[in-house]
């Protein structure tokens, strides 16, 4: 018998997949996610692009203790470690739907992280114990309709009156906007400070004078809602400044990086989940008389895809264990959130266009996948800003 | 912190290779490249470091290293800056000897290993034929059976080492049937019927990349390295490390030029500010270290499943296709960014954009790289 290179060389395609971060445990963590996603979420996700999400998701995965994978103990989580965070962002791209898995990740890793690093003991009973039951749903306002990349001009403003603070402005694009219960606001309590003039305020949003101005229609994430908030004399006791007084700043900025890395995370998932799909699609469709993916063309794009969502994936977990050992790293964080937002709209494009007119078409849910992906580009700090984060980094 | 699976140990020895780079070989790589030939001496200073021979066995004369050790040398060898140059010292290393390593006997293992982790013998690896490039089961160099061996007649092509080579280690045919069976290899030493001559390239000028013909050279029976008509597990072998060291190496080669580029943005003025303060060249640049990350950070993961045991090959193609194709980008970039010094020879960059044009053809083009992964996924 000949001797092929199947014959000669066995490389085991399956096996010791697993990356050096992860253990058995985050393994048994994945499929317990995985399993959740695909059985409760995903058979959902169609309808919920009419209609957003339902609370009871939240609720539900607060019971499941999903909301609270790396969050102390004391306060109700599971007390893992940072790369159960990622788990769970990879796992809920499963549910094919960008819109949900935003609304969750705001809840548990942008809105939360402030409250349990910055927050008083009483902030965290009050706004961090029930956030990881389910039971209540946060958000992160720092967008205003006049200010986004550039934070620094910010104008919602807090200003001290007797023991309580009165808050005026507006925020928008502001996620979980209609179904939250509190909001870690960003404000300006001294305009003349700079950049020390930022403090982060938890307020209750059923507080007098919040007001729930309009959803936000959007090219996608339609499972999610999207608010135009404004805040009129909002009065609020100066124990609901969250962290220190002038240094709203630098928590929002520290945030930023664990919301980016995880958006990396998702970002990935998502695009190897549209990789899949399409994949099957390659497999089944017949064109000229064979399938689609044994055309030379077809096969060598699956074969780009596949390095870019590899290369950018072990940059994602470089970074995390980086991350995860103490270190800061925003020069990778941003690096990997750029290339993960470019190469999941990349791919997605990619996929729309070897699935040819079912890949514009809604019931085949790939153009739904370009354009839930493609906030990323855009959401968590743009690709410019990314850009511009990197090059001072390195004194450029 | 240092990247997995690097460690402190190998951090020392990266800089040590670095200042003996600086030291005694890029200073002249201008000249070699201008020469079209790096002296031979270059291996001698090499083995004098013990830098031949880093993960071989002790007993041969080698370091008792491994892999990790090899795959410091490769990145690091960048940094001459003469592509050809560190071609000519990679196929001695990655490609001509690792196959005697593993395969030969312990005398061949004493007449042509230890000699060339001594520096004493130069080594080649010779497979492609003008009629058989990526396609292997095409090669036609037979090796016929005489008396006490073979008489082999064909000839081989883009042979780095090809003219200075002692030794080739030389794929040939020593059945009539086709396919990837009946393809043996043999230790061919220079002399009677072998003939080089050199090739002019697009870049790796100072490498003595040739066509080796092959007349009536007889090889004796102990020059048989691995099994007969079993060499093609012999190619398969060692494709995966050679591909590895290509991803390395290019690896190596973006973080230099990209740190030579950064400077020259920095210092270089143009409308009364440094290059680096126009935002196009800054983002530019910075699009650049992403992709040079993103390179070793595959890079790496590869290496580790390699060095582990594993059988990576879906991951090492990935990271020869992804860095071969970004590094000669990167050059590009590089040497637009330069603006008119780019384009001249007496800066470092048109060089390593030339250098860099290689990596997508050289090893297994990117084209077979991408049927291999679609091969993976089962299409």
């Amino acid at each position: 018998m000949a001797a092929t290179a199947e014959s000669v060389l066995k490389p085991d395609f399956q096996a010791k997949r697993r990356h050096f971060i992860f253990t058995d445990e985050h393994e048994q963590l994945r499929e317990s996610i995985g399993s959740f996603v695909t059985k409760e979420l995903a058979p959902h996700a169609e309808e919920w692009e009419e209609t957003t999400f339902p609370d009871s998701v939240i609720h539900r995965m607060g019971e499941l203790g999903f909301l609270g994978l790396d969050k102390p103990e004391s306060l109700g989580g599971q007390g893992g470690d940072y790369y159960t965070s990622l788990v769970l962002a990879e796992e809920m791209a499963k549910a094919g739907s960008g819109g949900l898995a935003m609304g969750v990740a705001v809840h548990t890793d942008m809105a939360m992280p402030p409250i349990i690093a910055f927050g008083s003991e009483e902030q965290k009973q009050e706004w961090a114990v029930p956030a990881i039951k389910g039971e209540k749903i946060l958000c992160l306002g720092i967008t205003e309709p006049d200010a986004g990349s550039d934070v620094a001009g910010i104008k919602t403003r807090a200003v001290r009156d007797g023991d309580d603070y009165v808050i005026n402005g507006s925020k928008t694009y502001i996620t979980n906007g209609h179904r939250a219960d509190v909001i870690v606001l960003v404000t300006k309590t001294d305009v003349d400070a700079g950049y020390d003039g930022f403090t982060l305020f938890l307020v209750p949003m059923d507080a007098p004078g919040v007001i729930r101005e309009k959803k936000l229609q959007k090219l996608g994430m339609h499972a999610s809602d999207t608010a135009l908030l404004a805040f009129q004399d909002v009065r609020v006791p100066a124990s609901a400044v969250l962290g220190q007084v002038g240094k709203g700043f630098y928590h929002i900025m520290w945030e930023l990086q664990g919301e980016r890395l995880i958006g990396a995370a998702g970002c990935v998932a998502g695009a190897q989940r549209c990789f899949e799909r399409t994949l099957e699609y390659a497999h089944e469709r017949k064109a000229f008389g064979r399938e689609i993916g044994s055309f030379q063309v077809i096969r060598h794009k699956f074969a780009e895809m596949a390095t870019k969502i590899e290369a950018t994936r072990q940059m994602t977990y470089v970074t995390a264990w980086r991350f995860n050992n103490g270190e800061y790293p925003v020069r990778e964080i941003s690096m990997a959130k750029l290339q993960a937002a470019r190469v999941g709209v990349e791919v997605a494009d990619e996929c729309i266009q070897i699935h040819g007119g079912a890949g514009y078409m809604r019931e085949y849910g790939i153009e739904r996948a370009w354009r839930d992906m493609r906030l990323h580009r855009i959401g968590a700090g743009t690709d410019e800003i990314m850009l511009e984060v990197i090059g001072r980094s390195y004194g450029l | 912190m240092i990247d997995p699976p690097f460690t402190p140990e190998h951090e020392e020895l990266r800089s040590s290779i670095r200042g003996f780079i600086a030291r005694e070989l890029a200073p002249h790589a201008h000249s070699w490249e201008q020469e079209e030939w790096f002296p031979d001496e270059v291996f001698a200073k090499l083995a004098d470091q013990g830098l031949l021979g880093l993960k071989y066995p002790l007993q041969y004369g080698g370091q008792g290293g491994d892999y990790l050790h090899d795959a410091v040398l490769i990145e690091e060898l960048a940094r001459i800056g003469s592509g050809g140059t560190a071609a000519g010292i990679g196929a001695h290393v990655n490609i001509a000897t690792p196959p005697i390593w593993k395969f030969g006997t312990d005398q061949q293992k004493e007449r042509y290993l230890a000699p060339a982790i001594r520096g004493e013998k130069i080594g080649a690896l010779a497979i492609t034929e003008p009629g058989a490039g990526s396609d292997v089961a095409a090669l036609r160099t037979r090796a016929e059976q005489v008396d006490g061996g073979w008489l082999v007649n064909g000839e081989k092509t883009y042979i780095t080492n090809g003219v200075r080579a002692h030794f080739i280690v030389t794929a040939v045919k020593t059945t009539q049937e086709g396919g990837h069976h009946g393809i043996s290899f043999m230790i061919i030493e220079r002399g009677e019927g072998v003939s080089s001559s050199k090739l002019q390239k697009l870049g790796w000028q100072a490498s003595d990349t040739a066509t080796i013909s092959f007349q009536d050279v007889f090889v004796a029976e102990e020059n048989l390295l691995g099994e007969l008509h079993e060499g093609f597990a012999l190619i398969m072998a060692n494709f995966q490390w050679e591909r590895l060291a290509m991803a390395l190496g290019a690896s190596g080669a973006m973080q230099m030029a990209w740190e030579r580029t950064a400077e020259f943005a920095r210092e270089r003025k143009a409308f009364g500010r440094p290059l680096s303060g126009h935002q196009a060249i800054r983002h530019k640049l910075v699009d650049l270290a992403t992709s040079a990350h993103t390179c070793r950070c595959v890079t790496y993961d590869a290496l580790r499943r390699f060095v582990a045991g594993e059988e990576p090959l879906r991951e090492v193609t990935m990271a020869k296709l992804l860095t071969q194709r970004a590094c000669f980008e990167l050059m590009d970039d590089c040497l637009q960014i330069h603006g008119g010094a780019g384009y001249m020879r007496e800066y470092w960059v048109e060089r390593a954009a030339r250098d860099a044009r290689l990596g997508p053809i050289g090893g297994g083009s990117d084209e077979i790289m991408r049927e291999i992964l679609g091969r993976v996924l089962a299409l």
